[in-house]
């Protein structure tokens, strides 16, 4: 037998698959349009982004959110270390206030301060669950091995489903099914805690990314098309897709990865510094932190900030903002604000001009667009606190 | 009168010299819920493949280009208000613009409803 033909029988090496999420047969099921987002078939929409929008606002909406990152730190076994200030050395993050359970919303930075990701960090009972961007996650397990000491394992929960129910009736659905020591309704905006849905185990945590109330479920990838049925049998619960996930994202003012914030920007420019708690920035001790508290005592050049635009015609990421003849920003996220009936975008423009209710203006298509400089998000939160 | 249908999903029903331009109903279905259309100007002079109109959707802006040269002679006002005509009535309602014809001949590098049809199920 040659070297070569040994490839097949050996049993270190397994034969590369398609990535296919969990759920991908349940989505096609269900009639949704699949794209390929962040490496895998995901789908797009189903009935339509409009009508899934606005669904969720008002009732509830399941997203497969399967193509997202899930890591499990943790001291690797035997190892005397302090994970906790190992992880605080990686991120910018204040793990002393924050509680079993707890979840909170960091950064990823790289050394010279630029957003390597945004992430959610739990504190669980031995050790910390991140939840990091789908296209970001293996450049994120990457750059984590790097800034954490080798007694710290770094678990991908590549085996685990995620989905989030979002939207004010999303706890009415979710109540009915979630077993677990503290009833659902109790649990607040930011906290999580271990449930059985239907039997199966879940970690819930009252999140998401919609600015609706609402829950992020994470469960057995082989239990989640059972989870999903269970959930869409509810008269209050329909799939929706990416597309309105984005529109729906882009209304409650959240910035998403690759497109509002990248290595280009600091936490300060991009407003969210909110993801760099009060001690770290006081006292540094993580990758970037010179350019944070830089940034903070001097200020930065341009910032992230929400516009509303006249007319119908939405601004599409790459369009200039001017301030009469000046380029004074760039957008980079826009479109047509279902729940407001205009458009609205977000762009970074120079801080001089980012007083809410400054008037710009945004080129497309040889157009100007008359905008205004609005307070983010552009549709209220509703949280439960 | 008749109808052909360009490769970009463009219909146009000509009537004489004057041709009435929309988008297909497989485009519109692509496309998504429409919330604005950006017409070109009436009086316009256009070439036949430039980008004169555009359709957004929530998902993303789409170009129309016009499948025949000419002068614009009319645009679909009621799109202003009821930009979601076009997902409703694309074929019909939903039209966007006439345009008076420079050259008809440039009709016969378009296909008929069958050749679209095929063409279509082909994607």
């Amino acid at each position: 037998m040659s070297e070569i033909s040994d490839f097949e029988n050996d049993p270190d090496l397994e034969p590369i698959e398609p990535a296919i999420l969990p759920l991908d047969a349940w989505h096609r099921d269900k009639g949704a349009r699949m794209v390929e987002f962040a490496g895998y078939p995901m789908p797009i929409q189903y009935e339509g982004i409009l009508a899934e929008h606005l669904w969720t606002r008002e009732s509830a909406g399941l997203f497969d959110v399967s193509h997202m990152g899930q890591l499990y730190i943790a001291p690797a076994e035997g190892a005397e270390i302090d994970v906790e200030a190992a992880l605080e050395a990686a991120l910018p993050i204040d793990l002393a206030t924050l509680k079993t359970g707890s979840v909170r919303y960091s950064l990823l930075l790289d050394e010279e301060g630029g957003i390597l990701d945004d992430l959610m960090v739990t504190r669980w009972n031995s050790g910390f669950y991140l939840v990091v961007n789908g296209a970001t996650k293996w450049d994120d397990i990457g750059t984590l091995r790097e800034y954490l000491p080798d007694e710290v394992n770094i678990n991908h929960l590549d085996e685990s489903a995620l989905l989030a129910l979002q939207g004010p009736k999303a706890v009415d659905a979710l109540a009915r099914h979630a077993k677990g020591e503290t009833p659902l309704t109790e649990l607040k905006f930011m906290k999580g805690a271990a449930y059985t849905l239907g039997g199966v185990d879940a970690w819930i945590s009252r999140s998401g990314y919609t600015g609706e109330d609402g829950f992020e479920i994470a469960i057995p990838g082989e239990e989640a098309a059972k989870v999903a049925d269970l959930l869409c049998g509810e008269p209050e619960v329909k799939p929706i897709g990416l597309g309105a996930r984005d529109s729906l994202r882009l209304e409650a003012g959240l910035p998403l990865y690759g497109h509002d914030m990248s290595p280009e920007q600091g936490a300060v420019e991009a407003g969210l510094i909110f993801g760099v708690n009060k001690r770290r920035r006081a006292e540094g001790g993580f990758p970037g932190a010179a350019r944070v508290q830089k940034d903070l005592a001097e200020g930065t050049q341009r910032l992230r900030i929400g516009l509303a635009l006249e007319g119908r015609m939405a601004a599409r990421e790459g369009a200039k903002v001017m301030s009469g003849d000046s380029e004074v920003g760039v957008v980079t996220s826009g479109g047509f604000a279902p729940t407001l009936q205009h458009p609205i975008a977000m762009a970074y423009v120079d801080t001089a001009l980012a007083a809410n209710g400054t008037a710009l203006q945004i080129e497309m298509r040889g157009k100007r667009l008359d905008a205004r400089v609005v307070a983010m998000p552009f549709v209220p939160n509703r949280y439960v606190r | 009168m008749s109808v052909y249908y360009s490769e970009d999903h463009e219909w146009i029903e000509v009537e004489g010299d004057l041709g009435t331009v929309g988008i297909t109903d497989y485009a519109q279905g692509q496309l998504g819920d429409i919330t604005f259309v950006d017409l070109p100007e009436e009086g316009a002079t256009v070439a036949k493949g430039d980008s004169i109109a555009v359709v957004d959707s929530v998902k993303a802006a789409s170009d129309v280009y016009t499948p025949v040269s000419g002068e614009i002679a009319e645009t679909n006002d009621a799109l202003a208000d009821e930009p979601e005509l076009v997902n409703s009535d694309p074929e019909v309602g939903g039209w966007l613009f006439r345009v008076k014809l420079a050259d008809a001949s440039e009709l016969e590098e378009l296909m008929d409803e069958a050749a679209y049809k095929k063409f279509v199920a082909g994607l």
